[in-house]
């Protein structure tokens, strides 16, 4: 049965709220009000309930199944901060309250970027950005104003490797720079060659992902962050896979200038099908007086936002910051000390590798070394009966898991991105990889089945491009 | 724990890689860089961490809150939060798998749809961060979809989308200029006429404008239209129950802060980004849109569609580098508005002008205190105080009551100037409250 929108189940004069009656209907003029009515659904509270529940019922989520999304850190969200990130005082402090009346907030802000700067080594914070995209345009813009403050403007490139993220080169050409791609090397690292070739005095940034999207760290990151500020270059670290180092090593010991960090995968907040997240940004003790404004600072036992930052860049979004996430990131820094946090980076790192090494012979590593805290397959439909990873993804959303991320980096062919995390069971890696090998085995024996899978979801195989043909948004 | 290992697991894991320990799978990470000294709390157990949380909240102080400002207390039901909340919608990624996603994806399209109704508008987006990166979002489509470089901006935009719009346009073409205000707190329409001309991009309004005021909408998109320039209009949704749509007025971005609708202040964040424009401009739109299409049995089912735009396929082509959105905050406002429908939006918003023009009404009987402006408003307004708004904001603060936004803040001249909200949640206690306060003054 096909679902109904609830438009469709919409009966004229149902509504699920009221509120009280005005005495007045004639404060305005009739030349600045609405003439009809907008076409939005009338159902009951209880019609509402059960339409909404239904929803969530189509959903695969982290709570219900295995979710190896890579890149992704889909890690468990403890309960206890869906709770204390709304407690009311929280949620209800107004961001224009007088400072005196929102002292619980700011100093959870505050700690929260001292907690920040000690597991990164950076001089600074800004929690202000929304999500990790926004985080590298922040570092960008950063990075931007400080090479302007030191009349360096003719630096017009940022250098990206093929294996960034699409936010990286898009950020890139936002801040109002030329992007630069560089191959990686054979090894899935910099080409150290390359990267030589393309830093010049033109070069104001180097964007680099550690560990890198194909889950390896970057060997020569010393070397390679001498050879950036050699050119009077900054390195901006893209800090997505931050749960791969988290209590094992700090970025800023690396020679890292400037990065972000994704509260909603490192940090435990849940990704709400989307959002919101929350991407702080740190800096070293030479660009941190660019950072967005205003930072938490203690002034006599006393949190403010009113420091002065003349050389900041400015605003990057209205207010301070996606808050509730910010208090998700401080539970999670408050419930864990350094040594807990080393055992969470190492689990993460073991279940990848756990997962690598099972499913060798099978399905194989693109590059067959020991990776960080996410392992990238690549299939060969040529030698897979004509089975592409989409087929596998989709086969998989059968055994009740949630698909890797898949073509993506772009550099790995029919790339399948496992990222198990920490918080996954060895039982559950094993019942994930029995899966996997049930998958191969019917490639072989029934590919058919595989190539018309799902067969299990409210909706078999979609046709994505029927969408973007004549596409229908809206009712 | 957090970790499930036992240390059977761990040591079955470690012979299945072929590793002794986690530390020999660390071998690229030069040594000398690994476990590094830590600073940090001990770690509190969850009954720690729950009344350390209860005790950083007792030192925020509630008030009776008459401060709006670009971010308002409404009643949020209770069915909002107790749906959005469900795991299944609060622990899902992005729908990128779309089979396993049509939950939180037709949730998407009926937020699209009901957002386009409530504005008017041909088409809106997933969500964006919030109001003032939406609006900057649009100004920098109006500027690639005109190919022009001037944009003129209401001065009566909010002080922090300024800098939002400053930010995101400064290395770009676009030269930002602003429209002046009348005495009246709303754009001087004559004024603007002879500034937008052949070079403008777009008009970029606010509406109720920071000062709370509704500006001639109508008007001003003539006016930008006459020239080949387009209008975007910044609105609040909530409003929108009541007053003019953008459609009406022909705008062709409009662009919105969505917290007003089911989601709470949270000190400013996440807000919730609305962006809708005509439908000719679909294509120059940032982020994720959910559109219909066909299982392979012709099925209806849900997509992310028109990714094109996007950072995942276009790198540095893309519209924007947007990539996760608000997507929490967009399925608050959805099952708010379901929850409500037409009739109980109209109701909620005519509270928000009954409470908000009691208020004034009062305000202007108590000695020295003056509404600034006969201009329609929905649920703000300024008051000029016989003394600093930050004085009059200091001791209503010593009776736990939020007075409003000090205007003084932003513009020298307006420091006696005090921006006042009420909404729905402004109970007559609450408003007696406060005008017996301002009489003490
Ligand atoms: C490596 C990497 N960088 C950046 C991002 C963008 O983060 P966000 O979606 O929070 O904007 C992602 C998200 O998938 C990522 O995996």
């Amino acid at each position: 049965m096909e679902n109904l929108l609830s438009i469709e189940k919409s009966q004229s004069g149902r509504r699920g709220v009221r509120f009280e009656k005005t005495a007045k209907h004639d404060y305005l003029p009739s030349d600045v009000l609405r003439t009809s009515a907008p076409k939005l659904p009338e159902m009951s509270e209880f019609d509402t309930v059960r339409h909404f529940t239904r929803l969530s019922q189509q959903n695969y989520s982290l709570d219900g199944q295995f979710y190896p999304l890579g890149s992704c850190t889909m890690k468990y969200n403890p309960k206890a901060y869906d709770v204390l990130s709304v407690l009311e005082p929280f949620a209800n402090a107004h961001p224009f309250a007088p400072e005196s009346a929102v002292q619980g907030t700011l100093r959870v802000m505050y700690e929260l970027q001292e907690l920040l700067k000690e597991i990164t080594g950076l001089s600074a914070f800004t929690l202000q950005p929304a999500a990790g995209a926004h985080g590298e345009l922040t570092g960008i813009l950063t990075v931007r104003a400080y090479h302007d403050a030191h009349k360096n403007s003719s630096r017009t490139e940022v250098i990206v490797p093929d294996t960034a993220h699409g936010t990286n080169p898009a950020t890139a050409n936002m801040a109002g720079y030329t992007v630069v791609n560089i191959k990686s090397a054979a090894d899935g690292c910099v080409d150290k060659q390359a990267l030589q070739a393309a830093l010049s005095d033109k070069t104001a940034a180097v964007m680099l992902t550690v560990p890198n999207t194909v889950g390896l760290f970057e060997k020569d990151i010393r070397e390679i962050a001498d050879m950036v500020h050699k050119a009077g270059a900054l390195l901006y670290m893209d800090g997505a896979n931050f749960n791969a180092l988290i209590g094992l090593a700090k970025p800023a010991d690396f020679g890292v200038d400037v990065m972000h960090l994704n509260l909603h995968k490192t940090f435990a907040a849940p990704h709400g099908g989307g959002g919101p997240g929350s991407g702080p940004v740190g800096a070293a003790k030479h660009v941190a007086p660019f950072l967005p404004k205003p930072i938490v600072e203690k002034k006599d036992g006393k949190y403010t936002l009113l420091g002065e930052m003349p050389q900041s860049l400015g605003k990057m979004k209205a207010f301070y910051g996606n808050i509730a996430v910010v208090l998700r990131g401080y539970c999670y820094l408050r419930q864990f000390d350094a040594a807990t946090l080393k055992n969470i980076a190492e689990k993460a790192i073991l279940n990848a590798n756990y997962v690598r090494a099972k499913l060798k012979g099978k399905f194989d590593a693109f590059f067959d070394v020991n990776c960080m805290h996410e392992c990238v397959l690549s299939i060969d439909p040529a030698k897979m009966n004509g089975v592409h990873t989409a087929d596998v993804a989709k086969r998989l959303l059968d055994y009740g898991f949630y698909a890797p991320t898949i073509y993506f980096p772009l550099i790995v062919p029919e790339a399948m991105m496992i990222e198990p995390t920490e918080t996954e069971s060895k039982e559950t890696l094993d019942a994930f990889v029995g899966a996997l090998e049930k998958i191969y085995d019917e490639i072989f024996a029934n590919p058919q089945l595989v190539h018309d899978a799902p067969h299990t979801q409210p909706v078999s195989r979609i046709d994505e491009v029927s969408a973007a043909r004549q596409p229908n948004l809206r009712w | 724990m957090f970790t499930p290992h036992t240390k059977q697991d761990e040591q079955e894991m470690l012979a299945a890689v072929g590793v002794s320990s986690v530390k020999e799978l660390l071998n690229k990470i030069p040594a000398d860089l690994l476990y590094p000294n830590y600073h940090l709390p001990a770690a509190l157990t969850e009954q720690q961490l729950t009344a350390h949380l209860h005790a950083l909240a007792a030192e925020n102080k509630p008030l009776k809150n008459f401060i709006g400002a670009g971010m308002y207390r409404h009643f949020i039901p209770a069915a909002v939060p107790a749906l959005s909340g469900r795991g299944e919608f609060l622990t899902a990624y992005t729908p990128y798998q779309a089979e396993a996603s049509q939950g939180t994806l037709q949730t998407i399209y009926e937020f699209q749809s009901c957002i386009c109704a409530l504005f008017d508008m041909d088409v809106a987006t997933a969500s964006h961060y919030d109001g003032a990166t939406a609006l900057a979002e649009a100004v920098l489509a109006a500027h690639r979809v005109t190919g022009r470089e001037e944009v003129i901006v209401s001065s009566l935009l909010h002080p922090h989308y300024k800098e939002v719009l400053a930010t995101y346009t400064r290395h770009s073409a676009v030269r930002l200029t602003e429209a002046k205000p009348t005495s009246e707190g709303t754009l001087d329409v004559q004024a603007l006429k002879n500034q937008v001309s052949d070079k403008t991009a777009c008009v970029v309004i606010s509406t109720p404008n920071f000062l709370g005021y509704v500006e001639q909408a109508g008007e001003i998109s003539k006016i930008a239209h006459e020239k080949g320039a387009l209008l975007v209009a910044q609105v609040n949704p909530l409003s929108l129950g009541l007053l003019q749509t953008p459609g009406s007025y022909d705008a062709d971005f409009a662009v919105a802060e969505g917290q007003p609708l089911g989601n709470p202040v949270s000190f400013g964040g996440p807000g919730l980004g609305i962006m809708t424009a005509k439908k000719a401009y679909m294509r120059q739109l940032p982020g994720r849109m959910v559109g219909i299409a066909k299982d392979k049995n012709g099925k209806r089912a849900f997509v992310l569609t028109l990714q094109a735009r996007e950072q995942h396929i276009r790198r540095e082509k893309a519209a924007s580098n947007i990539c996760s959105n608000e997507a929490i905050c967009a399925l608050n406002a959805v099952i708010y508005l379901t929850l409500l429908g037409p009739q109980g939006l109209k109701e909620v918003a005519e509270l928000n002008v009954e409470r908000a023009h009691q208020l004034a009404e009062k305000i202007n009987k108590v000695k020295g205190f003056k509404v600034l402006s006969v201009a329609p408003f929905f649920n703000e307004f300024v008051v000029t105080c016989p003394v600093p708004a930050s004085e009059v904001i200091e001791k209503l603060a010593a009776k736990g009551i939020g007075a409003g936004y000090d205007l003084g803040q932003t513009c020298e001249q307006m420091k006696n100037a005090l921006l006042v909200c009420a909404t729905e949640l402004s109970t007559p206690e609450d408003i007696s409250a406060y005008i017996s306060a301002l009489e003490e003054i």
